[in-house]
């Protein structure tokens, strides 16, 4: 007795059928799987750092939080631990390190907050925690190695002085960040003691880490943007832009003044931004095309995200062909609505520094376990381009004017070139209030450390932030 | 010695799973279970590694003996079921009888470290399904009237779930269960396996349009009723079972088509019209935003998840206990936490190694309506699992179900035991038409013999 050829076909079909659908099946869950993988080993720290997640508690009750050093090997944080096992979170640098290395408790905040993963945890080897354990405690957590140097940590915070302000120092080809002040501090060790008063207290900013969140116009620092943007649309002619300088640039009811109403005189490009020519530069400006510029500065990471781990605040200014002529006329200058941070700035400034490549700016070097084997090791990264090759070498030139024979002349003849751009921000309505910038690096041909620097209400960015940019390069350059 | 012993039976545990999980589809080499039996008795020896390491580690992190004991006794139930299944069903497929029995020794072990209590529970329910569960293959290879009861099937299905809808308890939100003399019943657990042989029973023998839609009106009172009493994930495996079954008994594409597409529409009215269907795909798409309220159940998985890296933070180490309802719906989350990713990417390897083995006797099978019953249990049970993880993992909206032979929950696992032993039935039954179907060729092989061997003698004597 045979099954008939007809039903034994469609059995056949129905049996191919089946099989489709047992693969369509195993297929979903081969993708299922991945999903699962993918999603839980990329994001295992940000999920651990969310507050919401109370294996954070587990870690800390596990592991003893480790400490954080500075690239030199000194200690910026560590835990103390008393004979009853109560632990302490000690800063042995106090207010130096406060916004950059941050605090552990309330919220963390800094590296502290940052790095936290990795603090919690620990590599020790198995017998180190089994000794550990022997002992009644906790297993010694992950140690951070920044990248950060007391040296000049410390040059850039005492140049500051009773300013509030901010100064970051960075490694243009790299993107490591070796200094970063901000004043008013205060003192991590404190933190717990002083939090309410700080946080109840609304006019006050202490707790804000001005050099990556404080927002400031830019005043002539800005030029540099401006400069890029002339130099774009003009590749082989602005070499021959001239301009006669009365002090002022009027248009209509507008008017841009050159600071302290200074005269220029007759001048070229060059001399227009060394000495930082107001009036020259809002001339400038009116001939850019609205456009164009706008989509510069969207590439050169206004109003968006920047490259960084930790926190900070967007920079912003937006110009395109709606924007009125007054509104360009300031914007050239770096007044009106525009605001930056010192970081964003200093990141331009790494650029035109790094040939014009943008490296991501970080701190954290390495994290190590207990015994000092390296558990994860942070590279210096690529951002992007952010300007040519020729249009870095324009803006590094016209820099070292600055310093040759602008604004900057206090960071000249030195046994090193310095190049950068100073600025004097008007803030408020009284004119002689400005908040002094300069950013720069040096040495000009080669360049190693760039710096930013803001002080708040001090006066022209050339008498009050270039001298202290002259301490911090003396500082790295060992003079 | 003891961080000693935690920490090495993390790679341990994770090594002998993968080696089960191994032979798990190692075993699909052969065709015949005598070659097989080298495979199952590496697993049971696997397997009984799994479980004793995990329960070593339980009790060096308690420190408590009744772990030990209880240890003791599921090692005995485990033990027991595998040495009878093979004495009373010779004939069984004994891949499947490992990994039910491998997959309810991991319930055992993260039912036993979220809640002792829940543990004794379930492993009471279990031993008891397991004993009635013994009888099934028997029933279904002798009783054959089963194949006539089509609407019986659709009215005790329909009325069981009917029943929960106007007397049933509601469970935060959802009304999927009622008590009878203090037991607590789950009826649409069970309904899936009477949906299944009214599908099976109604569609074997003639499938056309007429017949089609009638299954389609009745399939639809299932869904209707369970969409209506707010259990979601049931509705789901319901539907898609249904489109499936009909896909395979009426070969057409257009069917699984038209399925699939009123399926899809159906979604997204009930996206539309249900407030409830909007929170839960709101949780899915961005957890984060609402993670104090829609998101905190999926966020907490999705920790958990993790959490423990490929090898997990080891038993008694993590917090699986912040996820509600983590021993139900979310077990597998408090899996990959504790026992590691690894260890989680096996287990569903075990599930689909389990659904492989369905889809295999299914298509061997030569009786339709047996054929169309393995392959509607074979979809409900892994379109179950992929709910439940898919749900927990973020990787589809969730639903609510759970993980077959794992979570807690009697009402499930006593499904998911008949549905398993239904299966052995059907195995048996085509051991046996494979049997026959040799006996018959020999049969016939003799008498060609036979009848030229007579002719020979004939001829022989002719001369």
């Amino acid at each position: 007795m045979k099954t008939p050829p007809k039903k034994n076909k469609k059995r056949k079909k129905r049996n191919r059928q089946i099989l489709t659908v047992t693969y369509l099946f195993v297929a979903v869950f081969l993708g299922m799987m991945g999903y699962t993988c993918y999603y839980a080993i990329t994001n295992q720290q940000e999920l651990i750092n969310n507050s919401y997640n109370g294996r954070q508690e587990l870690f800390v009750a596990q592991n003893s939080r480790g400490n954080i050093y500075a690239a030199g090997g000194q200690i910026l944080a560590e835990t103390q631990v008393d004979e009853n096992g109560n632990e302490t979170r000690v800063y042995p640098y106090a207010n130096l390190f406060s916004h950059v290395v941050g605090y552990a408790s309330n919220g963390k905040f800094g590296i502290e907050s940052l790095s936290n993963y990795y603090l919690i945890n620990s590599n020790a080897k198995l017998a180190d925690k089994v000794a550990s354990d022997m002992a009644g405690e906790k297993y010694p957590g992950d140690s951070v190695y920044t990248t950060l140097d007391v040296g000049l940590q410390e040059v850039a915070y005492q140049s500051l002085g009773i300013y509030k302000g901010a100064v970051i120092v960075t490694e243009p080809s790299t993107g490591r960040i070796l200094a970063m002040v901000s004043k008013p501090d205060f003192d991590p060790n404190e933190i717990d003691v002083i939090w309410d008063d700080l946080i109840t207290d609304e006019e006050s900013s202490v707790l804000l880490n001005r050099a990556t969140q404080g927002l400031y116009p830019p005043g002539s620092t800005f030029k540099i943007v401006t400069a890029l943007e002339y130099i774009r649309e003009n590749p082989d002619t602005y070499g021959q832009y001239s301009y006669q300088c009365t002090g002022k640039f009027a248009l209509g009811s507008d008017v841009i003044n050159c600071y302290h109403g200074t005269v220029h005189g007759g001048e070229d490009f060059r001399k227009s931004f060394a000495k930082s020519c107001n009036a020259s530069f809002a001339n400038i400006g009116m001939q850019l095309d609205r456009e164009r510029f706008g989509s510069t500065l969207n590439s050169l990471l206004f109003n968006d995200k920047l490259p960084v781990a930790f926190a900070y605040n967007r920079s912003r200014l937006v110009i395109d062909e709606d924007t009125p002529d007054s509104a360009i006329m300031q914007a050239a200058i770096g007044q009106g609505t525009t605001q930056i941070t010192p970081l964003h700035l200093n990141m331009i400034t790494c650029a035109i520094a790094n040939n014009g490549v943008l490296m991501k700016p970080y701190l954290v070097d390495c994290v190590k376990n207990n015994e000092g084997n390296i558990i994860k090791q942070f590279n210096p990264d690529t951002y992007r381009r952010l300007m040519s090759e020729t249009e870095a070498a324009a803006l590094n030139d016209l820099m070292q004017e600055v310093v040759k024979s602008g604004t900057g002349t206090k960071l000249s003849g030195l046994s090193y070139t310095a190049a950068g751009k100073t600025g004097s921000a008007e803030y408020n309505n009284v004119k002689t209030d400005s908040h002094a910038w300069f950013t720069g690096f040096a040495p000009a041909e080669n360049p190693e450390v760039c710096v930013t620097i803001i002080i708040e209400g001090a006066g022209s960015g050339g008498d009050y932030a270039v001298p202290i940019a002259k301490r911090i390069f003396n500082e790295y350059f060992g003079l | 010695m003891e961080l000693y012993i935690t920490e090495l039976s993390k790679y341990f545990i994770t090594l002998f799973i993968a080696l089960y999980t191994l032979e798990c589809f190692l075993v699909f080499r052969f065709q015949d279970e005598e070659k097989r039996s080298g495979c199952y008795i590496r697993q049971n020896l696997l397997m009984f590694l799994v479980h004793f390491s995990c329960f070593l580690v339980i009790c060096f992190e308690t420190g408590k003996l009744e772990y030990l004991l209880f240890y003791v006794l599921q090692q005995i139930l485990l033990f027991a079921t595998i040495v009878l299944f093979r004495m009373i069903y010779p004939k069984g497929n004994r891949l499947i009888i490992n990994n039910m029995c491998m997959l309810l020794s991991i319930g055992f072990v993260v039912l036993c470290r979220l809640s002792f209590e829940r543990a004794i529970k379930q492993f009471f329910i279990v031993t008891v399904s397991i004993i009635t569960g013994m009888l099934i293959p028997y029933f279904i290879h002798k009783l054959k009237f089963l194949k006539s009861l089509t609407w019986v099937y659709a009215a005790v299905g329909v009325a069981a779930l009917g029943v929960v809808l106007i007397l049933g308890s509601t469970t935060y939100g959802s009304k999927i269960s009622y008590s009878v003399a203090g037991v607590t019943f789950q009826p649409s657990e069970f309904v899936k396996i009477i949906f299944v042989f009214f599908l099976a029973s109604a569609l074997y023998e003639s499938h056309d349009f007429v017949r089609v839609v009638i299954t389609a009106i009745l399939a639809g009172i299932h869904v209707i009723i369970l969409v209506a009493s707010r259990d979601l994930g049931s509705a789901l495996i319901f539907f898609i079972v249904y489109v499936m079954m009909v896909f395979i008994a009426t070969g057409k594409w257009l069917y699984l088509l038209i399925g699939s597409a009123g399926g899809c529409g159906a979604a997204v009215l009930a996206y539309q019209f249900f407030s409830h269907v909007q929170v839960r795909v709101q949780a899915w798409k961005d957890p984060f935003s609402c993670i104090d309220d829609a998101g905190y159940q999926i966020t907490q998985s999705l920790f958990a998840i993790s959490s423990g890296g490929w090898f997990g933070l080891g038993l008694f180490r993590g917090t699986p206990d912040s996820i509600p309802f983590v021993e139900a719906d979310f077990i597998f989350s408090a899996v990959a936490e504790e026992l590691g990713i690894a260890f989680s990417m096996c287990t569903i390897l075990i599930c689909i190694s389990c659904f492989i083995m369905f889809m295999n006797i299914s298509i061997r099978l030569k009786d339709k309506f047996y054929q169309l019953i393995a392959f509607g249990l074979g979809v409900t049970y892994i379109f179950q699992v992929f709910l439940t993880i898919g749900g927990g993992t973020k990787f589809i909206p969730m639903t609510g179900v759970t993980l077959p032979l794992i979570s807690y929950g009697g009402s499930s696992v006593l499904t998911t035991l008949v549905m398993f032993f239904i299966i052995e039935g059907l195995y048996i039954i085509r051991q046996e038409e494979g049997a026959k179907r040799v006996k018959k060729k020999k049969r016939r092989r003799r008498t060609e013999y036979e009848d030229s061997a007579q002719k020979e003698q004939e001829a022989e004597e002719e001369e």
